[in-house]
C-alpha cells in the first residue's frame, strides 16, 4: 500500500492515546490512531470503573472506552486497524511499519501502555486458554464451583481474587512474601472473604498437567522451608504486574531498566518529535485518569512542536496587507 | 464487511458443521461479556471473507454451548481452534494480527 504522510500519530487506543487523538483531532491536525491488538486498551478487560470522574455511580470499562473512541472520532480523528511492527527515528519524518503498509509522520505520540506479566514456565505458555489466564473478567466463568489460585500480592492481584470468587470454590493467593503490598483497605476486604486462602512464602514452580491440555494443579515451593507441595486447582491467575510495550522502540528512545520510556518537560521523550503518554511511560500511579492526562499532554506538546518547526502559513488577509 | 459469511456453531451443529465437515473450520470461542473476544470479531469476519470457499469460518458462544466447550477444554476467551478432518490442528489463545492467523490457515490448505 501506498504511504500515508500525517502531522500526528498515534500508536495505541487506550485511554493516554484517545485523549491525545481528541486534543489533535480539535487541534485540526487530524491524528491518525493505530489501536493495535487491544483495541481499547487495557480497560476492555474489566468491569466497573469508580475512580473515573464524571461518573458518579461507575462505567464499564468497555463503554468508557466506546465513548472515548466515538468522542475522538466526532472530531475528525482517523482510528485504524493495525500493529506497528518497526519504527525508524533516523531520518524525518518517521517511518512506522504497520503490517504491509507505511506511514510516514512528523511528530509521533507513544501510548501502547502496558501488558500483563507472565511468569514465563514452558508450562504456563502451553495451558493458555486451558486454564492459565491473565484477565479475571474474561475467564472466571469457566471455574464456576472450582477451586483456582491467584499469583501475586498486589492490588491487582487481591481485586482479581476477590472478583474471582463469585464463581470459584475456593481461590488461592500464591505470594511470595510474607505480607501483600496492596493496599490495606484492599487486604482488609481480601482477607475476610472466606473463599480466600493465602499459601504465603511461595512460589509457582511448575503448572499441571500440559498432557492432559488442561490445568489440575500447581506445584508450589516454600521459599522459607524449601517443601514442595501439589495444590489441587482448575485454574491459575497470573497478576504479578505489568510490563511496558517498548520492544519496538527498543535502541531508539530512551527507557529505564524496567523498559519503561524516560520523558522530560512534560511528556517528551529522547528523540524530538516523539511524545510518549500514559502506563508506557508511568509504572507509578497507572490509572485510566492519569493516562488520559497524560495524552492531552502529549497532544498539545506534539501541537507545539510542529508550531515550532513550521511556522503557520501566512493567512489571506496578512498577506493581501503585506 | 464480510460478517454474513460468518457461521453460528452451536452444541447441537458441530457435529455436522465442524467435526464431518469437508473443508478445514475456524472456530472463535467466544462471549458477550469478553472485551478481547470483540476485539477479535472484526478479524475473523476479515477471514471468513478472505477464505469463502476454502475454510469455514465460525463462532462459538462458551456462554450458550457448554458441551463443545467443556469437550475441548476451553477456559480462556479468545480462543480460536482450527479443525481438520475432526481433529484440532491449530490454536490461537487471545488476540492476535490477522497475519499470525492466515500462517496458520495458510499451513493447512
Ligand atoms: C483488569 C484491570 C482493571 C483496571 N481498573 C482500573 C480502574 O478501575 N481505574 C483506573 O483508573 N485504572 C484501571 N486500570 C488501569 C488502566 O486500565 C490503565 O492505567 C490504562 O488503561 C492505561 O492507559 P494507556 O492508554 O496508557 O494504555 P493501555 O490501556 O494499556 O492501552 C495501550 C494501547 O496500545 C496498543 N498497542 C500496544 N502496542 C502496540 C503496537 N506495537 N502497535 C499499535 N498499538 C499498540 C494496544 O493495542 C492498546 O490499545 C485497570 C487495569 C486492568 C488491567
Amino acid at each position: 500500500m501506498a504511504a500515508q504522510r500525517r502531522e500526528v500519530t498515534i500508536i495505541g487506543s487506550g485511554p493516554a492515546g484517545l485523549t491525545a487523538a481528541l486534543y489533535s483531532a480539535r487541534a485540526n491536525l487530524k491524528p491518525l490512531v493505530i489501536e493495535g491488538l487491544e483495541a481499547g486498551g487495557q480497560l476492555m478487560l474489566t468491569t466497573a470503573v469508580e475512580n473515573f470522574p464524571g461518573f458518579r455511580d461507575g462505567i464499564m470499562g468497555p463503554d468508557l472506552m466506546a465513548a472515548m473512541r466515538e468522542q475522538a472520532e466526532r472530531f475528525g480523528a482517523e482510528i485504524v486497524r493495525g500493529h506497528v511492527h518497526a519504527v525508524d527515528f533516523s531520518s524525518r519524518p518517521f517511518v512506522l511499519t504497520v503490517g504491509d503498509d507505511r506511514i510516514e509522520t512528523q511528530t509521533l505520540i507513544i501510548a501502547t501502555g502496558a501488558s500483563a506479566k507472565l511468569l514465563g514456565l514452558p508450562s504456563e505458555r502451553a495451558l493458555m486458554g486451558h486454564g492459565v489466564s491473565t484477565c479475571a473478567t474474561c475467564d472466571g466463568f469457566f471455574f464456576r464451583g472450582k477451586p483456582i489460585a491467584v499469583v501475586g500480592g498486589g492490588d491487582s492481584a487481591l481485586e482479581e481474587a476477590i472478583f474471582l470468587t463469585r464463581f470459584a470454590s475456593q481461590v488461592t493467593l500464591v505470594h511470595r512474601r510474607d505480607a501483600f503490598r496492596a493496599s490495606k483497605i484492599m487486604q482488609d476486604k481480601a482477607l475476610a472473604n472466606p473463599k480466600i486462602v493465602v499459601e504465603w512464602n511461595s512460589e509457582v514452580l511448575e503448572m499441571l498437567d500440559p498432557a492432559a491440555s488442561a490445568v489440575n494443579g500447581i506445584v508450589l515451593r516454600n521459599l522459607k522451608t524449601g517443601v514442595q507441595k501439589t495444590l489441587a486447582v482448575d485454574g491459575v491467575f497470573v497478576a504479578i504486574g505489568h510490563t511496558p510495550n517498548t520492544s519496538v522502540f527498543k535502541g531508539q528512545l530512551a527507557a529505564d531498566a524496567g523498559g519503561y520510556l524516560i520523558t522530560h518537560d512534560g511528556s517528551r521523550t529522547s528523540v524530538e518529535g516523539v511524545f510518549a503518554c500514559g502506563d508506557v511511560q508511568d509504572h507509578v500511579y497507572r490509572q485510566a485518569i492519569t493516562a488520559a492526562g497524560s495524552g492531552c499532554m502529549a497532544a498539545l506538546d506534539a501541537e507545539r512542536y510542529l508550531e515550532s518547526i513550521q511556522p503557520p502559513p501566512i493567512t489571506e488577509a496578512a498577506s493581501a496587507a503585506s | 464487511m464480510a460478517s454474513d459469511k460468518v457461521i453460528t456453531f452451536t452444541d447441537d451443529n458441530f457435529d455436522t458443521s465442524v467435526l464431518q465437515a469437508g473443508t478445514p473450520v475456524l472456530v472463535d470461542f467466544w462471549a458477550e461479556w469478553c472485551g478481547p473476544c470483540r476485539a477479535l470479531g472484526p478479524t475473523i469476519d476479515a477471514l471468513a471473507g478472505d477464505y469463502a470457499g476454502r475454510v469455514s469460518v465460525g463462532k462459538l458462544n462458551v456462554d450458550e454451548n457448554p458441551g463443545v466447550t467443556v469437550k475441548y477444554m476451553v477456559r480462556g476467551i479468545p480462543t480460536v481452534m482450527l479443525f481438520k478432518g475432526g481433529q484440532v490442528v491449530e490454536q490461537i489463545v487471545g488476540v492476535a494480527d490477522k497475519a499470525e492467523f492466515k500462517k496458520a490457515l495458510d499451513k493447512h490448505l
